[in-house]
Protein backbone atom coordinates (compact mmCIF):
# COMPACT_ATOMS: atom_id res chain seq x y z
CA UNK A 1 0.00 0.00 0.00
CA UNK A 2 1.33 3.14 -1.05
CA UNK A 3 1.10 5.96 1.68
CA UNK A 4 1.89 8.62 -0.30
CA UNK A 5 -1.20 7.72 -2.93
CA UNK A 6 -3.35 7.45 -0.02
CA UNK A 7 -2.17 10.55 1.94
CA UNK A 8 -2.74 12.43 -1.81
CA UNK A 9 -6.58 10.91 -1.90
CA UNK A 10 -7.20 12.04 1.71
CA UNK A 11 -6.42 15.45 1.14
CA UNK A 12 -8.26 16.03 -2.25
CA UNK A 13 -11.51 14.18 -0.79
CA UNK A 14 -11.15 16.55 2.43
CA UNK A 15 -10.76 19.31 0.05
CA UNK A 16 -13.63 18.48 -2.37
CA UNK A 17 -16.14 18.20 0.03
CA UNK A 18 -15.41 21.51 2.16
CA UNK A 19 -18.80 22.22 3.46
CA UNK A 20 -19.40 18.51 4.69
CA UNK A 21 -15.95 18.36 6.33
CA UNK A 22 -16.62 21.89 8.19
CA UNK A 23 -20.42 20.36 9.19
CA UNK A 24 -18.86 16.94 9.71
CA UNK A 25 -15.92 18.82 12.16
CA UNK A 26 -18.25 21.52 14.07
CA UNK A 27 -20.87 19.32 14.42
CA UNK A 28 -17.86 16.46 16.08
CA UNK A 29 -16.47 19.11 18.46
CA UNK A 30 -19.54 20.62 19.93
CA UNK A 31 -21.35 17.04 20.61
CA UNK A 32 -17.80 15.74 22.03
CA UNK A 33 -17.72 18.98 24.06
CA UNK A 34 -21.46 18.80 25.52
CA UNK A 35 -19.99 14.98 26.17
CA UNK A 36 -16.66 15.87 27.74
CA UNK A 37 -18.90 18.36 30.04
CA UNK A 38 -21.31 16.40 30.95
CA UNK A 39 -18.28 13.82 32.42
CA UNK A 40 -17.00 16.61 33.94
CA UNK A 41 -19.93 17.80 35.66
CA UNK A 42 -20.06 14.34 37.15
CA UNK A 43 -16.48 13.97 37.84
CA UNK A 44 -17.12 17.53 39.93
CA UNK A 45 -19.78 16.16 42.00
CA UNK A 46 -18.04 12.92 42.39
CA UNK A 47 -15.25 15.29 44.13
CA UNK A 48 -17.53 17.52 45.56
CA UNK A 49 -19.38 14.52 47.37
CA UNK A 50 -15.70 13.00 48.50
CA UNK A 51 -14.88 16.76 49.91
CA UNK A 52 -18.35 17.26 51.45
CA UNK A 53 -19.86 13.67 53.03
CA UNK A 54 -16.57 14.01 55.06
CA UNK A 55 -17.28 17.14 56.66
CA UNK A 56 -21.50 17.08 56.93
CA UNK A 57 -22.84 16.96 60.43
CA UNK A 58 -26.22 16.29 61.94
CA UNK A 59 -26.98 19.12 63.87
CA UNK A 60 -29.34 19.12 66.80
CA UNK A 61 -30.82 22.64 67.69
CA UNK A 62 -31.93 23.34 71.27
CA UNK A 63 -34.77 25.38 72.66
CA UNK A 64 -33.90 29.41 73.00
CA UNK A 65 -35.88 31.92 74.36
CA UNK A 66 -38.34 32.57 71.41
CA UNK A 67 -38.61 29.23 70.06
CA UNK A 68 -42.05 28.29 68.92
CA UNK A 69 -42.35 24.65 67.66
CA UNK A 70 -44.42 22.88 70.31
CA UNK A 71 -41.38 20.95 71.46
CA UNK A 72 -40.13 24.27 73.09
CA UNK A 73 -43.20 24.81 74.39
CA UNK A 74 -41.41 25.00 77.95
CA UNK A 75 -39.42 27.86 77.01
CA UNK A 76 -35.77 27.54 76.83
CA UNK A 77 -33.85 24.55 77.14
CA UNK A 78 -32.42 23.49 80.65
CA UNK A 79 -29.48 22.49 81.69
CA UNK A 80 -31.08 18.85 82.99
CA UNK A 81 -32.33 18.01 79.14
CA UNK A 82 -29.45 19.71 77.64
CA UNK A 83 -27.23 16.88 79.79
CA UNK A 84 -29.65 14.24 79.26
CA UNK A 85 -29.31 14.80 75.17
CA UNK A 86 -25.70 14.70 75.61
CA UNK A 87 -25.76 11.88 77.07
CA UNK A 88 -28.01 9.86 74.45
CA UNK A 89 -26.05 10.79 72.29
CA UNK A 90 -22.82 9.37 73.46
CA UNK A 91 -24.69 6.21 74.01
CA UNK A 92 -24.87 6.45 70.27
CA UNK A 93 -21.20 5.89 69.91
CA UNK A 94 -19.74 4.11 67.89
CA UNK A 95 -22.08 5.29 65.38
CA UNK A 96 -21.66 8.81 66.69
CA UNK A 97 -18.22 9.89 66.18
CA UNK A 98 -17.71 13.37 67.45
CA UNK A 99 -20.08 15.51 69.42
CA UNK A 100 -19.46 18.73 69.08
CA UNK A 101 -21.10 21.62 71.31
CA UNK A 102 -22.03 25.13 70.23
CA UNK A 103 -22.90 27.44 72.92
CA UNK A 104 -25.13 30.65 72.23
CA UNK A 105 -21.96 33.06 72.35
CA UNK A 106 -19.97 31.05 69.61
CA UNK A 107 -23.32 30.69 67.59
CA UNK A 108 -23.32 34.20 67.86
CA UNK A 109 -19.93 35.10 66.88
CA UNK A 110 -19.70 32.71 63.78
CA UNK A 111 -22.74 34.11 62.77
CA UNK A 112 -21.21 37.72 63.31
CA UNK A 113 -18.52 35.91 61.09
CA UNK A 114 -20.56 34.90 58.51
CA UNK A 115 -22.82 38.19 58.09
CA UNK A 116 -19.54 40.28 58.45
CA UNK A 117 -20.50 42.54 55.58
CA UNK A 118 -24.24 42.90 56.29
CA UNK A 119 -26.48 44.97 58.34
CA UNK A 120 -28.26 42.14 59.52
CA UNK A 121 -25.70 41.77 62.46
CA UNK A 122 -27.00 44.43 64.37
CA UNK A 123 -30.41 43.51 64.22
CA UNK A 124 -30.07 39.90 65.67
CA UNK A 125 -29.19 39.58 69.32
CA UNK A 126 -27.08 36.45 71.12
CA UNK A 127 -30.12 35.05 72.93
CA UNK A 128 -31.85 34.83 69.91
CA UNK A 129 -29.44 32.26 68.30
CA UNK A 130 -30.11 28.56 69.35
CA UNK A 131 -27.55 26.26 71.01
CA UNK A 132 -26.27 23.08 69.57
CA UNK A 133 -25.09 19.98 69.20
CA UNK A 134 -22.98 18.91 66.20
CA UNK A 135 -22.78 15.91 65.74
CA UNK A 136 -20.42 13.65 63.23
CA UNK A 137 -21.59 10.28 61.96
CA UNK A 138 -19.39 7.27 61.66
CA UNK A 139 -21.44 6.56 58.67
CA UNK A 140 -23.42 9.77 57.21
CA UNK A 141 -26.24 7.49 55.65
CA UNK A 142 -27.40 6.20 59.24
CA UNK A 143 -28.88 9.87 59.93
CA UNK A 144 -32.47 8.45 60.55
CA UNK A 145 -31.26 7.38 63.58
CA UNK A 146 -30.40 10.00 65.13
CA UNK A 147 -33.38 12.00 63.69
CA UNK A 148 -36.10 9.38 65.16
CA UNK A 149 -34.15 9.78 68.74
CA UNK A 150 -33.96 13.20 69.07
CA UNK A 151 -36.57 15.24 67.15
CA UNK A 152 -39.58 16.31 68.67
CA UNK A 153 -38.11 15.65 72.87
CA UNK A 154 -39.02 18.58 74.61
CA UNK A 155 -35.76 20.90 74.41
CA UNK A 156 -34.91 20.39 70.85
CA UNK A 157 -35.92 22.83 68.32
CA UNK A 158 -34.73 20.70 65.51
CA UNK A 159 -32.97 17.97 63.98
CA UNK A 160 -31.43 19.32 60.80
CA UNK A 161 -28.72 16.88 58.90
CA UNK A 162 -26.78 19.03 56.17
CA UNK A 163 -26.14 15.89 53.75
CA UNK A 164 -29.90 16.01 52.87
CA UNK A 165 -29.64 20.02 51.65
CA UNK A 166 -26.22 19.18 49.96
CA UNK A 167 -28.29 15.66 48.29
CA UNK A 168 -30.63 18.18 46.86
CA UNK A 169 -27.56 20.16 45.77
CA UNK A 170 -26.33 16.96 44.05
CA UNK A 171 -29.58 16.12 42.44
CA UNK A 172 -29.95 19.17 40.64
CA UNK A 173 -26.21 18.99 39.36
CA UNK A 174 -27.00 14.93 38.62
CA UNK A 175 -29.98 16.65 36.72
CA UNK A 176 -28.01 18.99 34.91
CA UNK A 177 -25.70 16.49 34.14
CA UNK A 178 -28.19 14.35 32.64
CA UNK A 179 -29.54 17.17 30.17
CA UNK A 180 -26.18 17.53 28.91
CA UNK A 181 -25.42 14.03 28.42
CA UNK A 182 -29.15 13.70 26.48
CA UNK A 183 -28.35 16.78 24.29
CA UNK A 184 -24.55 15.51 23.43
CA UNK A 185 -25.87 11.99 22.78
CA UNK A 186 -28.46 13.69 20.60
CA UNK A 187 -25.96 15.58 18.77
CA UNK A 188 -23.91 12.40 18.31
CA UNK A 189 -26.73 10.53 16.44
CA UNK A 190 -27.01 13.83 14.25
CA UNK A 191 -23.00 13.48 13.70
CA UNK A 192 -23.35 9.73 12.89
CA UNK A 193 -25.90 10.95 10.44
CA UNK A 194 -24.15 13.86 8.85
CA UNK A 195 -21.18 11.48 8.34
CA UNK A 196 -23.11 8.67 6.67
CA UNK A 197 -24.29 11.58 4.14
CA UNK A 198 -21.00 13.08 3.52
CA UNK A 199 -19.52 9.52 2.94
CA UNK A 200 -22.68 8.78 0.54
CA UNK A 201 -22.31 11.58 -1.06
CA UNK A 202 -17.70 11.46 -1.39
CA UNK A 203 -19.05 7.84 -2.61
CA UNK A 204 -21.21 9.12 -5.30
CA UNK A 205 -18.90 12.06 -6.90
CA UNK A 206 -16.33 9.38 -6.55
CA UNK A 207 -17.85 6.65 -8.07
CA UNK A 208 -15.56 7.11 -11.42
CA UNK A 209 -12.26 6.25 -9.37
CA UNK A 210 -13.86 3.93 -7.18
CA UNK A 211 -15.39 2.00 -10.60
CA UNK A 212 -11.77 1.47 -12.06
CA UNK A 213 -10.35 0.76 -9.19
CA UNK A 214 -12.79 -2.21 -8.60
CA UNK A 215 -12.50 -2.77 -12.35
CA UNK A 216 -8.60 -3.61 -12.06
CA UNK A 217 -8.60 -5.69 -8.82
CA UNK A 218 -7.59 -2.94 -6.23
CA UNK A 219 -8.73 -4.62 -2.73
CA UNK A 220 -11.66 -3.27 -0.64
CA UNK A 221 -9.50 -1.94 2.15
CA UNK A 222 -7.13 0.25 -1.09
CA UNK A 223 -10.73 1.67 -1.97
CA UNK A 224 -12.43 2.38 1.22
CA UNK A 225 -9.29 3.62 2.96
CA UNK A 226 -8.97 7.26 1.51
CA UNK A 227 -12.76 7.64 2.68
CA UNK A 228 -12.62 6.37 6.00
CA UNK A 229 -9.48 8.34 6.62
CA UNK A 230 -11.33 11.23 5.78
CA UNK A 231 -13.79 10.29 8.38
CA UNK A 232 -11.40 9.62 11.12
CA UNK A 233 -9.39 13.03 10.66
CA UNK A 234 -12.15 15.22 10.35
CA UNK A 235 -13.55 13.71 13.15
CA UNK A 236 -10.32 13.82 14.87
CA UNK A 237 -10.22 17.65 14.17
CA UNK A 238 -13.81 17.74 15.62
CA UNK A 239 -12.00 15.89 18.91
CA UNK A 240 -9.26 17.81 19.42
CA UNK A 241 -11.35 20.83 19.33
CA UNK A 242 -13.53 19.30 21.72
CA UNK A 243 -10.87 18.75 24.30
CA UNK A 244 -9.61 22.31 23.55
CA UNK A 245 -13.47 23.44 24.69
CA UNK A 246 -13.12 21.02 27.78
CA UNK A 247 -9.49 22.60 28.62
CA UNK A 248 -10.96 25.93 28.83
CA UNK A 249 -13.87 24.87 30.48
CA UNK A 250 -11.78 23.76 33.48
CA UNK A 251 -8.97 26.58 33.34
CA UNK A 252 -11.77 29.30 32.66
CA UNK A 253 -15.30 28.59 33.56
CA UNK A 254 -13.95 26.52 36.76
CA UNK A 255 -10.28 27.81 37.73
CA UNK A 256 -10.83 31.19 36.81
CA UNK A 257 -14.77 31.86 37.34
CA UNK A 258 -16.00 29.45 40.09
CA UNK A 259 -13.35 28.42 42.21
CA UNK A 260 -12.51 32.11 43.63
CA UNK A 261 -15.96 32.70 44.35
CA UNK A 262 -17.13 29.31 45.64
CA UNK A 263 -13.82 29.10 47.82
CA UNK A 264 -15.99 26.62 50.54
CA UNK A 265 -15.98 23.62 48.22
CA UNK A 266 -13.19 21.77 46.23
CA UNK A 267 -13.44 21.55 42.50
CA UNK A 268 -12.70 19.14 40.04
CA UNK A 269 -8.41 18.61 39.29
CA UNK A 270 -6.60 18.24 35.82
CA UNK A 271 -6.61 14.87 36.30
CA UNK A 272 -10.20 14.60 35.60
CA UNK A 273 -9.52 16.63 32.36
CA UNK A 274 -6.31 14.13 31.30
CA UNK A 275 -9.38 11.27 31.88
CA UNK A 276 -11.67 12.40 29.92
CA UNK A 277 -9.37 13.75 26.54
CA UNK A 278 -8.87 10.30 25.14
CA UNK A 279 -12.50 8.97 25.52
CA UNK A 280 -13.61 11.78 23.26
CA UNK A 281 -10.94 11.30 20.66
CA UNK A 282 -12.12 7.81 20.77
CA UNK A 283 -15.39 8.02 20.68
CA UNK A 284 -15.13 10.70 17.95
CA UNK A 285 -13.24 8.51 16.10
CA UNK A 286 -14.61 5.75 16.53
CA UNK A 287 -17.78 6.74 16.14
CA UNK A 288 -17.38 8.75 12.97
CA UNK A 289 -15.38 5.67 11.32
CA UNK A 290 -17.84 3.29 12.17
CA UNK A 291 -20.72 4.89 10.83
CA UNK A 292 -18.21 5.50 7.69
CA UNK A 293 -17.40 1.90 7.53
CA UNK A 294 -20.99 0.93 7.57
CA UNK A 295 -21.84 3.56 5.15
CA UNK A 296 -19.35 2.45 2.75
CA UNK A 297 -19.98 -1.27 3.15
CA UNK A 298 -23.20 -0.89 1.29
CA UNK A 299 -22.34 2.22 -1.52
CA UNK A 300 -18.60 0.71 -2.40
CA UNK A 301 -19.65 -3.14 -2.63
CA UNK A 302 -16.92 -5.77 -4.70
CA UNK B 1 -10.24 -20.20 -19.56
CA UNK B 2 -13.94 -19.32 -19.23
CA UNK B 3 -16.66 -21.93 -18.55
CA UNK B 4 -19.99 -21.48 -18.30
CA UNK B 5 -21.95 -24.43 -17.50
CA UNK B 6 -25.68 -24.52 -18.22
CA UNK B 7 -25.85 -20.45 -16.65
CA UNK B 8 -28.94 -18.56 -15.59
CA UNK B 9 -29.02 -15.26 -14.88
CA UNK B 10 -32.48 -12.98 -13.63
CA UNK B 11 -32.02 -9.73 -12.78
CA UNK B 12 -34.21 -8.92 -9.40
CA UNK B 13 -37.83 -7.75 -10.53
CA UNK B 14 -37.44 -8.94 -14.15
CA UNK B 15 -39.79 -11.91 -15.69
CA UNK B 16 -37.42 -12.78 -18.42
CA UNK B 17 -33.63 -14.14 -17.82
CA UNK B 18 -30.99 -12.12 -18.95
CA UNK B 19 -29.17 -15.24 -20.07
CA UNK B 20 -31.26 -18.88 -19.99
CA UNK B 21 -29.02 -22.03 -19.77
CA UNK B 22 -26.41 -21.12 -21.36
CA UNK B 23 -23.42 -23.14 -21.49
CA UNK B 24 -19.80 -21.90 -23.42
CA UNK B 25 -16.26 -23.14 -23.17
CA UNK B 26 -13.38 -20.25 -24.00
CA UNK B 27 -9.90 -21.53 -24.22
CA UNK B 28 -6.76 -20.17 -23.71
CA UNK B 29 -5.57 -17.95 -26.12
CA UNK B 30 -8.67 -17.37 -28.28
CA UNK B 31 -10.10 -14.51 -29.74
CA UNK B 32 -13.90 -14.81 -29.34
CA UNK B 33 -16.79 -12.39 -30.55
CA UNK B 34 -19.95 -12.49 -28.83
CA UNK B 35 -22.44 -11.19 -30.69
CA UNK B 36 -26.64 -10.57 -30.64
CA UNK B 37 -29.02 -7.77 -30.99
CA UNK B 38 -29.05 -5.20 -27.83
CA UNK B 39 -30.26 -6.57 -25.03
CA UNK B 40 -29.96 -10.67 -26.13
CA UNK B 41 -27.29 -10.94 -23.00
CA UNK B 42 -23.96 -9.76 -24.02
CA UNK B 43 -22.84 -7.52 -21.42
CA UNK B 44 -24.57 -9.95 -18.45
CA UNK B 45 -22.34 -12.51 -19.86
CA UNK B 46 -19.34 -10.36 -19.38
CA UNK B 47 -20.36 -8.94 -16.19
CA UNK B 48 -20.72 -12.70 -15.00
CA UNK B 49 -17.34 -13.55 -15.81
CA UNK B 50 -15.91 -10.49 -14.22
CA UNK B 51 -17.96 -11.70 -11.27
CA UNK B 52 -19.87 -8.37 -10.99
CA UNK B 53 -23.17 -10.24 -11.07
CA UNK B 54 -23.55 -13.70 -9.77
CA UNK B 55 -25.67 -16.32 -11.74
CA UNK B 56 -29.00 -17.16 -10.77
CA UNK B 57 -28.10 -20.84 -11.31
CA UNK B 58 -25.32 -22.89 -13.17
CA UNK B 59 -21.84 -22.32 -12.64
CA UNK B 60 -19.08 -19.90 -13.82
CA UNK B 61 -15.35 -21.01 -14.06
CA UNK B 62 -12.87 -18.33 -14.93
CA UNK B 63 -8.94 -19.21 -14.80
CA UNK B 64 -9.81 -22.07 -13.27
CA UNK B 65 -11.64 -21.05 -10.58
CA UNK B 66 -15.46 -21.60 -9.89
CA UNK B 67 -17.06 -18.39 -9.02
CA UNK B 68 -19.35 -19.59 -6.92
CA UNK B 69 -16.88 -20.71 -4.76
CA UNK B 70 -14.99 -17.53 -4.58
CA UNK B 71 -15.19 -15.25 -1.47
CA UNK B 72 -14.95 -11.75 -1.64
CA UNK B 73 -11.62 -11.03 -0.84
CA UNK B 74 -10.95 -12.45 -3.25
CA UNK B 75 -12.24 -11.05 -5.89
CA UNK B 76 -9.40 -8.07 -6.13
CA UNK B 77 -7.20 -11.12 -6.95
CA UNK B 78 -9.12 -12.69 -9.86
CA UNK B 79 -9.81 -8.76 -11.64
CA UNK B 80 -6.06 -7.96 -11.58
CA UNK B 81 -5.63 -11.39 -14.33
CA UNK B 82 -8.33 -9.63 -16.30
CA UNK B 83 -8.39 -6.60 -18.40
CA UNK B 84 -11.77 -4.75 -18.89
CA UNK B 85 -12.56 -2.11 -22.01
CA UNK B 86 -15.93 -0.50 -22.35
CA UNK B 87 -17.78 1.03 -24.78
CA UNK B 88 -17.50 4.22 -22.61
CA UNK B 89 -13.99 4.39 -22.13
CA UNK B 90 -13.98 4.81 -18.52
CA UNK B 91 -11.04 7.15 -18.41
CA UNK B 92 -10.42 9.60 -15.56
CA UNK B 93 -10.80 13.09 -17.00
CA UNK B 94 -8.65 15.43 -15.02
CA UNK B 95 -5.64 12.80 -15.40
CA UNK B 96 -2.85 12.58 -17.89
CA UNK B 97 -2.72 9.34 -20.41
CA UNK B 98 0.33 8.41 -18.04
CA UNK B 99 -1.36 8.72 -14.99
CA UNK B 100 -4.81 7.18 -16.40
CA UNK B 101 -2.54 4.02 -16.85
CA UNK B 102 -0.41 4.27 -14.03
CA UNK B 103 -3.78 4.98 -11.63
CA UNK B 104 -4.28 1.15 -12.07
CA UNK B 105 -1.26 -0.19 -10.83
CA UNK B 106 -1.08 2.70 -7.84
CA UNK B 107 -4.36 1.11 -6.98
CA UNK B 108 -2.89 -2.27 -6.56
CA UNK B 109 0.14 -1.35 -4.34
CA UNK B 110 2.89 -0.98 -7.27
CA UNK B 111 5.73 0.39 -7.10
CA UNK B 112 6.70 3.28 -8.40
CA UNK B 113 9.57 2.54 -10.26
CA UNK B 114 7.60 -0.53 -11.73
CA UNK B 115 5.14 1.93 -12.85
CA UNK B 116 7.63 4.65 -14.66
CA UNK B 117 8.88 1.34 -16.72
CA UNK B 118 6.24 -0.70 -17.78
CA UNK B 119 3.40 2.37 -18.74
CA UNK B 120 5.96 3.94 -21.11
CA UNK B 121 6.10 0.30 -22.71
CA UNK B 122 2.51 -0.27 -22.57
CA UNK B 123 1.97 3.04 -24.18
CA UNK B 124 3.82 1.98 -27.30
CA UNK B 125 2.40 -1.00 -28.06
CA UNK B 126 -0.62 0.65 -28.32
CA UNK B 127 0.88 3.74 -30.56
CA UNK B 128 0.36 6.93 -27.62
CA UNK B 129 4.03 7.48 -27.87
CA UNK B 130 4.17 11.13 -26.95
CA UNK B 131 1.12 11.63 -26.11
CA UNK B 132 1.72 10.71 -22.24
CA UNK B 133 1.19 14.23 -21.33
CA UNK B 134 -2.63 14.92 -23.55
CA UNK B 135 -5.82 15.10 -21.02
CA UNK B 136 -8.30 13.01 -22.28
CA UNK B 137 -10.47 15.68 -23.87
CA UNK B 138 -7.38 16.61 -25.68
CA UNK B 139 -7.67 12.77 -27.23
CA UNK B 140 -10.24 11.07 -30.31
CA UNK B 141 -12.01 8.78 -29.21
CA UNK B 142 -10.15 6.22 -30.79
CA UNK B 143 -6.61 7.48 -28.72
CA UNK B 144 -9.00 7.42 -25.62
CA UNK B 145 -10.19 3.92 -26.31
CA UNK B 146 -6.32 3.18 -26.88
CA UNK B 147 -5.18 4.93 -23.19
CA UNK B 148 -8.44 2.45 -21.97
CA UNK B 149 -6.64 -1.02 -23.61
CA UNK B 150 -3.40 0.24 -22.57
CA UNK B 151 -4.51 0.49 -18.68
CA UNK B 152 -6.59 -3.29 -19.47
CA UNK B 153 -3.43 -4.67 -21.14
CA UNK B 154 -0.63 -2.93 -18.26
CA UNK B 155 -0.26 -6.04 -16.02
CA UNK B 156 -0.54 -8.24 -19.26
CA UNK B 157 -3.76 -10.18 -18.18
CA UNK B 158 -4.55 -13.59 -19.14
CA UNK B 159 -7.61 -12.28 -20.13
CA UNK B 160 -9.04 -9.15 -21.92
CA UNK B 161 -13.27 -8.38 -21.74
CA UNK B 162 -14.12 -5.61 -23.97
CA UNK B 163 -17.68 -4.63 -24.27
CA UNK B 164 -18.42 -3.31 -27.52
CA UNK B 165 -15.24 -1.38 -27.80
CA UNK B 166 -15.99 0.22 -31.13
CA UNK B 167 -19.05 1.00 -30.03
CA UNK B 168 -18.79 4.56 -30.06
CA UNK B 169 -16.14 4.61 -32.82
CA UNK B 170 -16.67 5.35 -36.69
CA UNK B 171 -15.44 2.21 -38.92
CA UNK B 172 -12.30 3.65 -39.51
CA UNK B 173 -11.03 3.95 -36.07
CA UNK B 174 -12.65 0.52 -35.13
CA UNK B 175 -10.13 -1.00 -37.75
CA UNK B 176 -7.09 0.10 -35.97
CA UNK B 177 -9.07 -0.92 -32.78
CA UNK B 178 -9.46 -4.37 -33.84
CA UNK B 179 -5.72 -4.40 -34.91
CA UNK B 180 -4.50 -3.37 -31.38
CA UNK B 181 -6.82 -6.10 -29.76
CA UNK B 182 -5.67 -8.77 -32.74
CA UNK B 183 -2.33 -7.89 -31.37
CA UNK B 184 -2.82 -8.32 -27.67
CA UNK B 185 -4.49 -11.66 -28.36
CA UNK B 186 -0.95 -12.79 -30.61
CA UNK B 187 1.16 -11.85 -27.77
CA UNK B 188 -0.88 -14.36 -25.59
CA UNK B 189 -3.99 -12.84 -23.96
CA UNK B 190 -7.15 -14.66 -24.42
CA UNK B 191 -9.86 -11.76 -25.91
CA UNK B 192 -14.05 -12.43 -25.63
CA UNK B 193 -15.31 -9.07 -27.43
CA UNK B 194 -18.85 -8.26 -27.69
CA UNK B 195 -20.14 -6.22 -30.65
CA UNK B 196 -22.60 -5.39 -32.69
CA UNK B 197 -20.35 -4.47 -35.58
CA UNK B 198 -20.89 -6.90 -38.77
CA UNK B 199 -18.22 -5.97 -40.49
CA UNK B 200 -15.51 -6.01 -38.12
CA UNK B 201 -16.41 -9.70 -37.47
CA UNK B 202 -16.98 -10.81 -40.91
CA UNK B 203 -13.04 -9.49 -41.78
CA UNK B 204 -11.41 -10.88 -38.79
CA UNK B 205 -12.64 -14.23 -39.10
CA UNK B 206 -12.56 -15.57 -35.64
CA UNK B 207 -15.11 -17.15 -33.53
CA UNK B 208 -18.62 -16.38 -33.42
CA UNK B 209 -21.20 -16.86 -30.16
CA UNK B 210 -24.18 -15.16 -31.10
CA UNK B 211 -26.68 -14.66 -28.28
CA UNK B 212 -30.46 -14.16 -28.45
CA UNK B 213 -32.91 -13.54 -26.10
CA UNK B 214 -30.13 -15.12 -23.77
CA UNK B 215 -29.46 -18.14 -25.75
CA UNK B 216 -26.56 -19.11 -27.05
CA UNK B 217 -27.85 -19.49 -30.81
CA UNK B 218 -24.94 -20.48 -32.34
CA UNK B 219 -20.60 -21.09 -31.93
CA UNK B 220 -19.13 -21.11 -34.75
CA UNK B 221 -14.98 -21.07 -35.17
CA UNK B 222 -13.70 -18.52 -37.90
CA UNK B 223 -17.77 -17.58 -38.49
CA UNK B 224 -19.59 -13.85 -39.58
CA UNK B 225 -22.00 -11.98 -38.18
CA UNK B 226 -25.11 -13.63 -39.27
CA UNK B 227 -26.69 -15.95 -42.23
CA UNK B 228 -28.62 -13.08 -43.30
CA UNK B 229 -26.34 -10.93 -45.22
N1 LIG C 1 -28.79 -4.37 -13.86
C1 LIG C 1 -29.86 -4.85 -14.52
N2 LIG C 1 -31.06 -4.94 -13.88
C2 LIG C 1 -32.14 -5.43 -14.52
N3 LIG C 1 -32.14 -5.83 -15.76
C3 LIG C 1 -31.00 -5.77 -16.48
C4 LIG C 1 -29.80 -5.27 -15.89
N4 LIG C 1 -28.82 -5.32 -16.81
C5 LIG C 1 -29.38 -5.84 -17.93
N5 LIG C 1 -30.69 -6.11 -17.73
C6 LIG C 1 -31.61 -6.72 -18.72
O1 LIG C 1 -31.06 -7.93 -19.12
C7 LIG C 1 -31.21 -8.12 -20.52
C8 LIG C 1 -29.83 -8.31 -21.15
O2 LIG C 1 -29.11 -7.09 -21.06
P1 LIG C 1 -27.60 -6.98 -21.48
O3 LIG C 1 -26.84 -8.11 -20.90
O4 LIG C 1 -27.14 -5.61 -21.13
O5 LIG C 1 -27.67 -7.14 -23.04
P2 LIG C 1 -26.70 -6.59 -24.20
O6 LIG C 1 -25.40 -6.24 -23.57
O7 LIG C 1 -26.62 -7.72 -25.14
O8 LIG C 1 -27.39 -5.42 -24.78
C9 LIG C 1 -31.94 -6.89 -21.03
O9 LIG C 1 -33.31 -7.22 -21.15
C10 LIG C 1 -31.73 -5.87 -19.96
O10 LIG C 1 -32.85 -5.03 -19.86
MG1 LIG D 1 -24.39 -4.35 -23.57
Amino acid sequence: MRAQFVASEVGSGLRRNLTMTLAVIITVAVSLTLFGVSLLVRAQVDTMKDFWYDKVEVSIFLCAKGSDTPSCAGGAVTAAQRDQIEADLESLRPLVQDIYYESQEEAFARFQEQFANSPIVDSVNESALPESFRVKLADPTQYDVVASAFSGRPGIEQVNDQRQVLDKFFRLLGGLQAIALIIAVVMLVVTVLLVVNTMRVAAFSRRRETGIMRLVGASNLYIQLPFLLEAAVSAGIGAILAVGGLILTKSVVIDQILAPSFQFTAFVGWDAVVGIAPILILVGIGLSGLAAFLTLRKYLRV
Amino acid sequence: MILFDTVTKLYPNQTRPALEEASLEIEKGEFVFLVGPSGSGKSTFLRLVLREERPTAGNVWVLGKDLSRLSNWKIPALRREIGTVFQDFRLLPNKSVFENVAFALEVIGKPKAHIKKVVPEVLEVVGLEGKEERRPDELSGGEQQRVAIARAFVNRPKLLIADEPTGNLDPGTSVGIMKLLDRINRLGTTVVMSTHDAQIVDQMRRRVVELEHGHVVRDQSRGVYGYAR
